[in-house]
């Protein structure tokens, strides 16, 4: 089957309070939380389940290729990924090892999203210096690309033991390398590495107002086509946003307020309806999340990931499940018919191993 | 021309806007401008909330766009504490910190006492010329007494002040290319990706 569009979501991995409740879950039970809703994605026929990487309180995925293995094992369609890797503190060595062994692992079902990453005092604990953020992405991942894609390895950089003859295993799955994602919220830096190299370019989409982000996606399709993959139509654009929903929109108001008052990152600032004018927030109804994301393809050009944040701010499991049967059942199956109408034939589907392995095989054409 | 007038002060009617009118006032008898004057007060929850949310709100970004698409600027605070008042610092730090390179900006300032008159030189204009922003060499401080007051064997009265600075930042102006209007801002800026990788050279290979 060939997905046009991936559907899927993503978490931060924070523990936060229940602010109704004033019960704060254990690292245990929203580690097991986070396991449940990525398996949760599965049963409920979304495409992708990805994972955030953080070093410090409060939040708990720091390991992620250790949990999507996990995943991997008691899943059998859902791609596994991340939102995001950190590219700039993790040794680009250890990102080969671990993805290629993920890959392995779940039969080709992993991709993952380089990014920066946004807490300060990581590059000090890992060794690196946050005013080199941006040569360190640049930098590490020149050579995590040359280690999925070259053998036996010399390599020589500025942040990194040099390497002599090295070679890193397992050599990704059929030789075909988990396709990349790059996540950036500001830099035009990240858009145009994603535009040298053809991999995908995410925008989170959440939390900011979108023209931000259609300044970006434009800049990348625009280098998209000037590096020679295709057209700015055919560059791989992935998609972020964040939805709360029950079938009486006043309902998802109010059940979703005392949430959206003292969330982490947004939290005793704006009003609920002023957020959800200035961003991408939407809360209502699932007809209303529907109208919404549609609009994204009118902002953004046809895409080919779009990625929901359905498990922050304190929301207990229970209601998160709830909340990933009405975008299974009720938004996605709406939002891929939609989607399809209208899709120029030229416009990529979602990149899958699948898809990359059939390129790569396929007759070379003048 | 577009002189773009910010004042901090609170009460209503306040001196600091008194203030930055009568300076609005003395830069257009000599230049021909379009004034823009922003009371901060209406924007202080605008102001609060981009700290919270990390990006200016619909209303607060339009200000924003008039201020930093303003071939000249007049700021004008209360001085609070000895400095600056937290609503215009906070003003400025929402602001991108390049957005105002080589703007020309004349600074005023208004307190109870003459005492904290150099808190102008102390606190504002290094604020602006962190700013990388063209701040005139005369800055206003009007005092309560200054609104009665006259100019002594040593000082000139407020508004010979009013007119030195004035003239000072219409000098200034009348040299300058009126800046493009706003939505005719370049698109963005792109370090070829050879070149980030080049920089990186020639160790990688």
């Amino acid at each position: 089957m060939v997905t046009t569009v991936q559907f899927g979501i993503f978490s931060v991995g924070d523990v936060t309070t229940d602010p109704t409740t004033g019960r704060t879950p254990t690292e245990h039970e929203r580690i097991k939380a986070m396991v449940a809703i990525a398996l949760k994605a599965e049963e409920v026929g979304l495409d992708v389940f990805a994972t955030g990487e953080h070093h410090n309180p409060p939040f708990v995925p720091s390991s992620p290729t250790t949990m999507l293995g996990y995943v991997a094992a008691r899943t059998q369609r859902l791609i596994l990924s991340t939102a995001t890797t950190l590219i700039t503190t993790n040794d680009p060595v250890k990102i080969a090892e671990d993805f290629a062994m993920l890959q392995h692992l779940a039969d080709g079902r992993v991709d993952l999203m380089l990014g920066r990453g946004n807490t300060g005092p990581v590059y000090p604990w890992f060794g690196q210096d946050i005013r080199q953020g941006i040569p360190l992405a640049v930098e590490n991942y020149a050579l995590l690309h040359k280690l999925w894609r070259e053998d036996v390895v010399d390599w020589e950089g500025r942040f990194r033991t040099p390497l002599q003859g090295f070679t890193s295993t397992p050599r990704p799955l059929d030789g075909v390398p988990p396709f990349v994602w790059h996540g950036s919220i500001r830099s035009p830096e990240i858009a145009e590495q994603a535009a040298y190299y053809g991999d995908g370019f995410f925008a989170n989409n959440i939390f900011w107002p979108k023209e931000h982000f259609i300044r970006l996606i434009t800049l990348y399709r625009q280098r998209y086509a000037h590096y020679g993959h295709g057209t700015p139509e055919q560059a791989v654009v992935g998609l972020g946003g964040q939805v709360f929903m029950r079938r009486n929109s006043q309902d998802a108001v109010r059940e979703f307020r005392p949430y959206f008052d003292n969330a982490p990152v947004y939290g005793h600032g704006p009003s609920l309806e002023d957020f959800m004018a200035e961003t991408p927030l939407t809360v209502g109804s699932p007809q209303q999340v529907i109208d919404r994301t549609l609009e994204f393809r009118e902002h953004f050009g046809d895409y080919q990931r779009q990625l929901f944040l359905m498990d922050h701010a304190g929301l207990p499991l229970k209601t998160v499940l709830e909340q990933l049967d009405l975008l299974g059942e009720e938004v996605v199956p709406v939002l891929r018919k939609e989607f399809a109408k209208g899709r120029p034939e030229q416009v990529p589907g979602a990149p899958t191993h699948a898809s990359l392995l059939a390129a790569r095989n396929a007759p070379v054409t003048a | 021309m577009k002189l773009a007038v910010v004042t901090a002060g609170l009460t209503q009617p306040s001196s600091s806007r008194l203030l930055a009118d009568r300076l609005a006032e003395a830069v257009t008898a000599q230049v021909e401008a379009e004034v823009r004057v922003i009371e901060l007060r209406d924007l202080a929850v605008d102001v609060a909330n981009a700290f919270v949310t990390g990006f200016p709100n619909t209303r607060l970004r339009e200000v924003i766009e008039a201020v930093t698409g303003a071939d000249g600027v007049v700021a004008v605070t209360p001085i609070f504490s000895g400095s600056y008042s937290g609503l215009f610092k906070s003003f400025f730090d929402v602001i991108d910190n390049t957005a105002l390179e080589g703007t020309p900006v004349l600074i005023g300032a208004t307190g109870g006492t003459a005492r904290h008159s150099l808190a102008l030189e102390h606190a504002v204009r290094p604020l602006f010329t962190y700013l990388r922003a063209v701040v005139v060499p005369t800055a206003v401080y009007a005092a309560s007494e200054d609104w009665g007051g006259a100019s002594d064997d040593f000082t000139d009265g407020l508004g010979r002040r009013i007119a030195r600075a004035a003239g000072e930042l219409a000098e200034l102006l009348r040299h300058r290319t009126p800046k493009a209007k706003a939505g005719e801002e370049a698109e963005e800026e792109v370090v070829p990706f050879e070149e980030q990788l080049a920089a990186l050279r020639p160790l990688i290979q």
